[in-house]
C-alpha cells in the first residue's frame, strides 16, 4: 500500500519529503491536543506535518508529499489511534476540485472503485436534523444538542453544538454512501482553508471532506495564504484554549511567514490506518494496527 | 473519592451520573473531522438497573462511584434482611435488605457464593452466579418414554422459583439452571 501510494506520486512528479515530527510549535486548533516534551524547551510531536509542508511550499519546493507518523493526546477509540500514520499533500495552482478529481484517482489506484456522490454540510444537517446550521439559532441548536447528548444545555455553544449534532447525528447516517465529498462547512470551521461566500450569501470554508462508508478518511483545504488572517486564528484558538484551561500554543513566526509567502496551492491530509481500515472492510483500527494504543 | 477525565473511561468504570452510581457499559470515541471531540457513554444505573446514554465532552471529568463487588456466601435471611459473609476468611457478615436481594431471591440457596455490590459501604445489589444447582421439591409425576421429544412442565425448585423442565424429571432431582435466563440447562447426578 505504501509503495502503490509512492508509485502514484512518483508518476505524477510529486516529490516525497521529510520534515521534523518535534517541533517547537504545533496546531493552536483547541480541538487538538499535541503531546508536549521537554527538550532543549518545549517541544510539540506534531499533529500534522502541515506547519513545515507549507514551510517548503512557501520556500518554491512545488508539489510535496508526504507519509509520516502524526500524534493526537487523547484520541483513541475504534477509529482514532493517538499515532497514526498520515499522507498530506500539497499541490500548487490546484483548485479543491482538482485535487479532488486526484484524490479520487489515488484511492481507485489503491482499489477503491465506488463513483463519488457529493454533499454539503448544510443539506446534510437540514436532511438529518431538519436544522439549518447557518440560520438555526444558537438556543435551537444547544436545546437539541443536549437533548441528542444528554448533557446540560450549559455546557454548550454553537460550535459544540454543531459537532455534537454532525457526529451523532449525521455521520452515523453516512455509512450508506460508498464515497462521499462534503463541502461548504462553515467559516467558523475552517481551521487552515480560505473561506469565501455561498450562492445563499453564506460565509463558508474552502475545504471538503471524503467519506468512505461514514468513515472520514480525508480532509483537504484551499490553504489560507494570509498571513494576518492566520495570525488572527491563532489567536482567537490560543483565546478559547485559554477559556478552556488548554495549554497555550507558542506563535509560531515562521509558519507565519510562510503562510504570507504561499503559492495559490490545495492541500489534504488523508489517515492511512483508516483507508486500509475501509479497503480492507474492518470495523476498527485495532484490526488493522499490528500494534495499536492498548498494545503499544 | 477519584475522578476520572474520559480518557480512562472503559467499560466496567463505576462513575457517578445525576448523583446515582452507574456502571459504563460501552464507551465510544467521536470527533467531527474538525472541532470538539465527545465520549459517548452508555450506561448502567446500578440502582435502578436501567441502561442509559450520555454523551461526554472528551477531557470533562466525573466523580468515581465508591462501588466494590465482592464475593459473598449466602447465610439465612431473618425475614427482613439477607444475611451474607464474606468469603476472605474474615467471617465479616453483612446484611441485605429486600430491595438489594431484588430478583435473585429466588435463586438464594444457603452456602452458595454471591457478588453483592456495595455503594459506599452498603449493599446496593446481589448478584447470582450464571448457574446454580437446585433440588426440585415440587412436580408433577416423571413421565418415562420418549424424552427426545420435548414437552416441558413447571417446577418448584427449594429456593421457590419455578422453572420449566422436561418431562422425565421428578420431585428430588437436583437440576441446573441459568439464572440469566432462568431456564433449565441440565439434570444433575447426585
Amino acid at each position: 500500500m505504501l509503495a502503490d501510494i509512492r508509485a502514484f506520486f512518483a508518476s505524477r512528479g510529486v516529490m516525497e519529503v521529510e520534515t521534523p515530527l518535534l517541533s517547537a510549535s504545533t496546531a493552536t486548533d483547541p480541538g487538538l491536543d499535541s503531546f508536549e516534551l521537554e527538550a532543549e524547551g518545549r517541544r510539540f510531536l506534531l499533529t500534522s506535518p502541515e506547519p513545515h509542508m507549507k514551510r517548503l511550499l512557501a520556500a518554491g519546493s512545488g508539489p510535496i508529499f508526504q507519509i509520516s507518523r502524526a500524534f493526537r493526546r487523547g484520541e483513541a477509540g475504534r477509529r482514532h489511534n493517538p499515532e497514526f500514520t498520515m499522507l498530506e499533500w500539497y499541490r500548487p495552482g490546484f483548485s479543491l476540485e482538482a485535487l479532488e478529481a486526484e484524490l479520487l484517482d489515488l484511492i481507485r489506484a489503491l482499489g477503491w472503485q465506488a463513483p463519488a456522490e457529493h454533499a454539503t454540510y448544510g443539506e446534510l444537517f437540514r436532511r438529518y436534523l431538519g436544522l439549518d446550521p447557518f440560520t438555526a439559532d444558537n438556543e435551537a441548536l444547544i436545546r437539541q444538542a443536549a437533548q441528542v447528548g444528554q448533557l446540560e444545555a450549559s455546557v454548550l455553544d454553537r460550535e459544540t453544538a454543531l459537532d455534537l449534532l454532525f457526529s451523532h447525528c449525521v455521520e452515523p447516517r453516512l455509512v450508506a454512501h460508498d464515497t462521499l465529498v462534503v463541502s461548504g462547512y462553515p467559516a467558523s470551521q475552517a481551521a487552515l482553508a480560505r473561506t469565501s461566500v455561498n450562492e445563499d450569501g453564506q460565509a463558508v470554508a474552502l475545504r471538503f471532506e471524503l467519506y468512505l462508508r461514514g468513515i472520514e478518511v480525508a480532509n483537504a483545504y484551499d490553504e489560507l495564504a494570509d498571513e494576518t488572517e492566520q495570525a488572527r486564528r491563532a489567536c482567537s484558538d490560543n483565546e478559547v484554549r485559554q477559556a478552556r484551561g488548554l495549554p497555550d500554543i507558542p506563535e509560531d513566526a515562521r509558519f507565519l511567514a510562510a503562510v504570507g509567502q504561499l503559492p495559490p496551492a490545495s492541500g489534504i491530509a488523508l489517515g492511512v490506518d483508516r483507508l486500509i481500515m475501509v479497503l480492507g472492510g474492518y470495523a476498527s483500527l485495532a484490526e488493522v494496527l499490528a500494534f495499536d494504543w492498548a498494545r503499544a | 473519592m477519584a475522578t476520572f477525565a474520559t480518557n480512562e473511561f472503559r467499560s466496567g468504570l463505576k462513575i457517578m451520573l445525576d448523583g446515582d452510581p452507574c456502571s459504563i457499559i460501552e464507551n465510544e470515541f467521536v470527533k467531527p473531522g474538525k472541532g470538539q471531540a465527545f465520549n459517548r457513554v452508555k450506561f448502567r444505573n446500578l440502582k435502578t438497573g436501567r441502561v442509559g446514554e450520555k454523551t461526554f465532552k472528551s477531557g470533562e471529568t466525573v466523580e468515581g462511584a465508591d462501588v466494590i463487588d465482592l464475593d459473598m456466601e449466602y447465610l439465612y435471611t431473618d425475614g427482613e434482611f439477607y444475611h451474607f459473609m464474606k468469603t476472605d476468611g474474615s467471617f465479616e457478615q453483612i446484611a441485605a435488605s429486600k430491595e438489594a436481594v431484588g430478583d435473585a431471591v429466588k435463586w438464594l440457596k444457603e452456602q452458595d457464593v454471591f457478588t453483592v455490590t456495595l455503594y459506599n459501604g452498603a449493599p446496593l445489589t446481589v448478584t447470582p452466579p450464571n448457574f446454580v444447582e437446585l433440588e426440585i421439591v415440587e412436580t408433577d409425576p416423571g413421565v418415562r418414554g420418549d424424552t427426545a421429544q420435548g414437552g416441558s412442565k413447571p417446577a418448584r425448585l427449594s429456593t421457590g422459583a419455578v422453572v420449566n423442565v422436561p418431562l422425565f424429571l421428578e420431585e428430588g432431582e437436583v437440576i441446573r439452571v441459568d439464572t440469566r435466563s432462568g431456564e433449565y440447562v441440565s439434570r444433575v447426578k447426585k
